[in-house]
């Protein structure tokens, strides 16, 4: 199963090293990886998609709370929650001309970022399946070049995973 | 008073009570082995080798209990010790390895004797960390010991650059410590374990099974209180043994590849399992699939990742064994009541009967030394009250089921990792730790070879250690592997052109003694442990083809044991060897 795992950790050199090492050590799947610090200097936040059997992500998830530096880890897929994801893609004007894509792009809430003669540039934020439908309405042929964050996500409503100590 | 980042490393140590240092100078090691020359309460051991320092921290560690303390230099410093800190991390053993890093400006440049050795060594600690300033010196030394020894104990890094060990910082140990991140459980769950000893009384075929955790955690007193208020079986991993004494007739053995007959089938036959600092390892468990199949399963550990990781519990208890079991005691006084009459009686008949088979019969013999015999004999000598290191391979099975250790803390091996080399430098630990107790280091002509070194280091201090080397001339238990599984293709697993261990020995500054009848065995080993100042090696000639029996092949079930040759068929079993 797909799993979506918010992690807070000490900002330490090679506390993403720990987290990387682990996955790969013990054989763990994952599918995206996002870390940033946080607005406390001190923290960084991570949000790690990552897929296997209830067994593993149990597994992986002692495993995580184990690493010194993770203070706070929360498996975001367990209960109500969002997940971002954006994408920028370099979209040839050649077949789909310059008209069609703004449509494309305002039906997808997204904007146009930077054009030249031949192509310009998209931005797109939504769930990773919405990106996945923009690419499929694009037409994969007509995107050069196609980067995407991976995923970041956070507890809806009261629930909480990104800071400490901040009682809502 | 400013201290420079040396000085600093020492007060340290000094401050943590820490009584014995193994290491090795280097270059960028240097300003704090002068720090180490002008001081006299931390007392230095030079070993030969980086690997034997961190195996006899690692020994020291695990009779005392008290974490081992390693310093070495950078890069091939560290290298060396990678092996021995592995070994330190799978046995979860406390230990602090300090080692120097070349200066932080030439961090990444690939500087002369520079490793990245927080990367090396990340996946095999339980933490490390690189000391860029000294001002954060002894608080980072501070949070080593402390993630060391708390929780599942475990050897933790601390890299420190040759500049910070120059600057200077104002000197303050804190007291205690807290970190958001970290914080180790103590006490199990109370309703958990409520519902643990419900079902504990409920059992008609109990086991419990007990594994290094409560060596580890000193819960040994609460385990024999435990067992024997409620009169069940007790079965030890190899980690665990001497947790339980193996004189106590409630013990039924070791479990496991090698465990006893009675043992593995009152696993496989058991209703209820109380596991206790133990980790389902794959040479427990064998065949997971046939691992137990009918019972119910309480796991207490003080580690979350261990429960559930491998097979399914149905009481999860986290939290150190002492105190859980301390709960459960007391529980099961006030519930004793609710204990199923007869039904115990009826399944200690049915383990006497395994008993009856006797699975640790040898053949004896009157013109080869038999290795299990010479452990015996050791046993009698020692009266059983002696320290046994053990290298890893067939002496080290035959120690642990020869070998009735009736305390915890007496043998040390190494069960996890594996490690070859491990014995003779984990003896000069133990033998520093307790110097007028006889220290044995039971290991084979293979696995000597791999640190033999260390017999200088056990010169320099005066170590009358005794060395009973099992000689067969091959690496016996890769052989026995290759025997039942290769159709005796014995691939590279012979010692060709060995030393003469008399002569070695000798050279050394050592006693050697060559012992080759069975009739001698007896008065060498006498010989030997009454000579109490003196390192004696023991070159025992041993039969060649003896295997180590029982056998449960890797992969199959506790239900498919193998006894030794001449007496197969008496058991069921239903997998053949070869």
């Amino acid at each position: 199963m797909r799993r979506v795992i918010s992690l807070l950790l000490e900002n330490e050199a090679g506390a993403l090293s720990r987290v990387a090492g682990l996955f790969s050590a013990r054989g763990y799947n994952i599918e995206s990886l996002t870390v940033a610090p946080t607005d406390d200097a001190t923290l960084s936040h991570m949000t790690i998609v990552t897929y296997g059997s209830d067994l593993v992500i149990e597994q992986i998830t002692k495993q995580l709370n184990k690493l010194i530096d993770v203070v706070r880890l929360i498996d975001l897929t367990e209960g109500a929650h969002i997940e971002r994801e954006m994408l920028l893609a370099k979209v040839a004007l050649a077949k789909l001309p310059l008209s069609e894509l703004k449509v494309l792009v305002e039906l997808f809430k997204g904007c146009i970022i930077d054009i030249c003669q031949s192509n310009c540039t998209v931005e797109i934020t939504g769930t990773g399946q919405r990106l996945d439908a923009f690419v499929e309405a694009c037409g994969r042929t007509q995107i050069i070049e196609l980067v995407r964050s991976g995923v970041s996500g956070i507890t809806r409503g009261t629930r909480q995973s990104g800071e400490l100590n901040r009682q809502t | 008073m400013k201290l420079t980042g040396a000085q600093i490393v020492l007060a340290c140590l000094k401050d943590e009570g820490v009584e014995f240092l193994f290491g090795y100078p280097g270059g960028a090691a240097l300003h704090i082995y002068d720090a180490v020359y002008q001081q006299d309460q931390v007392r230095h051991i030079l070993v030969r080798h980086e690997q034997g320092a961190t195996h006899a921290a690692d020994g020291f560690a695990r009779v005392t209990g008290k974490p081992g303390v390693v310093l070495v230099t950078s890069g091939p410093g560290v290298t060396n010790t990678v092996t021995g800190i592995a070994t330190a991390y799978m046995d979860s053993i406390p230990m602090v390895v300090l080692t120097a890093q070349v200066p932080t400006h030439l961090i990444g440049d690939d500087a002369f004797q520079e490793v990245d050795t927080v990367g090396i060594t990340r996946p095999c600690v339980k933490h490390n960390f690189l000391v860029k300033d000294v001002n954060d010196l002894a608080m980072t030394i501070k949070k080593a010991f402390y993630i060391a020894t708390t929780g599942r104990p475990g050897p933790v890094v601390v890299d420190i650059p040759k500049d910070v060990t120059a600057a200077q910082a104002e000197y303050v140990y804190p007291k205690s410590i807290e970190m958001r991140s970290y914080a180790p459980v103590q006490k199990g769950h109370t309703k958990q374990i409520s519902r643990a000893v419900d079902l504990l009384l409920q059992a008609e075929r109990p086991v419990i099974y007990t594994g290094g955790g409560v060596v580890q955690g000193n819960a040994a007193l609460e385990l024999c209180e435990l067992v024997r208020e409620l009169q069940y079986p007790c079965t030890n991993t190899l980690m665990g043994l001497g947790a339980f004494p193996a004189s106590d007739p409630l013990f039924i053995g070791m479990l496991g590849m090698h465990g006893t007959y009675e043992a593995n089938m009152v696993m496989y036959e058991c209703d209820v399992m109380l596991a206790v600092g133990a980790r389902f390892d794959d040479r427990v468990t064998g065949d997971l699939k046939l691992f137990s199949p009918r019972s119910r399963i309480i796991h207490v550990d003080v580690d979350p990742s261990s429960i559930g990781k491998n097979v399914g519990v149905e009481v999860p208890i986290v939290g150190e064994a002492a105190p859980v079991l301390r709960e459960m005691i007391a529980l099961v006084r006030q519930r004793k009541d609710k204990l199923v009459s007869g039904a115990i009686d009826a399944w200690w008949n049915t383990i006497n009967a395994w008993r009856g088979i006797d699975c640790l019969d040898y053949d004896a013999s009157d013109e080869l030394i038999k290795p299990q015999y010479v452990v015996q004999k050791l046993f009698e000598i020692t009266k059983g009250e002696a320290f046994v290191a053990s290298d890893v391979g067939q002496h080290q099975m035959w120690a642990a089921q020869y070998y009735g250790f009736d305390q915890p803390r007496r043998w040390v091996n190494s069960g996890g990792l594996g490690t070859m080399g491990f014995g003779l430098p984990a003896a000069m630990g133990i033998q520093l730790a307790y110097p007028d107790m006889p220290v044995a280091c039971i290991t084979g002509e293979a696995s000597i070879m791999m640190c033999i070194q260390e017999l200088s280091t056990c010169k320099q201090y005066d170590l009358p250690i005794k060395v009973i080397a099992l000689n067969n001339r091959y690496m016996g238990m890769v052989r026995q592997w290759q025997e039942f599984f290769y159709e005796s293709r014995y691939s590279h697993s012979y010692m060709d052109a060995l030393p003469d261990f008399v002569r070695l020995a000798e050279s050394f500054g050592h006693v050697g003694m060559r012992i080759d009848k069975p009739g001698d065995v007896e008065g060498a080993l006498k010989e030997a442990f009454d000579s109490d100042d003196r390192l004696v090696f023991m070159d025992f000639i041993t039969d060649q083809t003896e295997n180590v029996y029982p056998m449960i092949a890797a992969g199959a079930g506790h239900n498919e044991m193998h006894l030794k040759p001449s007496r197969r068929g008496e058991i069921h079993e239903e997998r053949e060897l070869a």
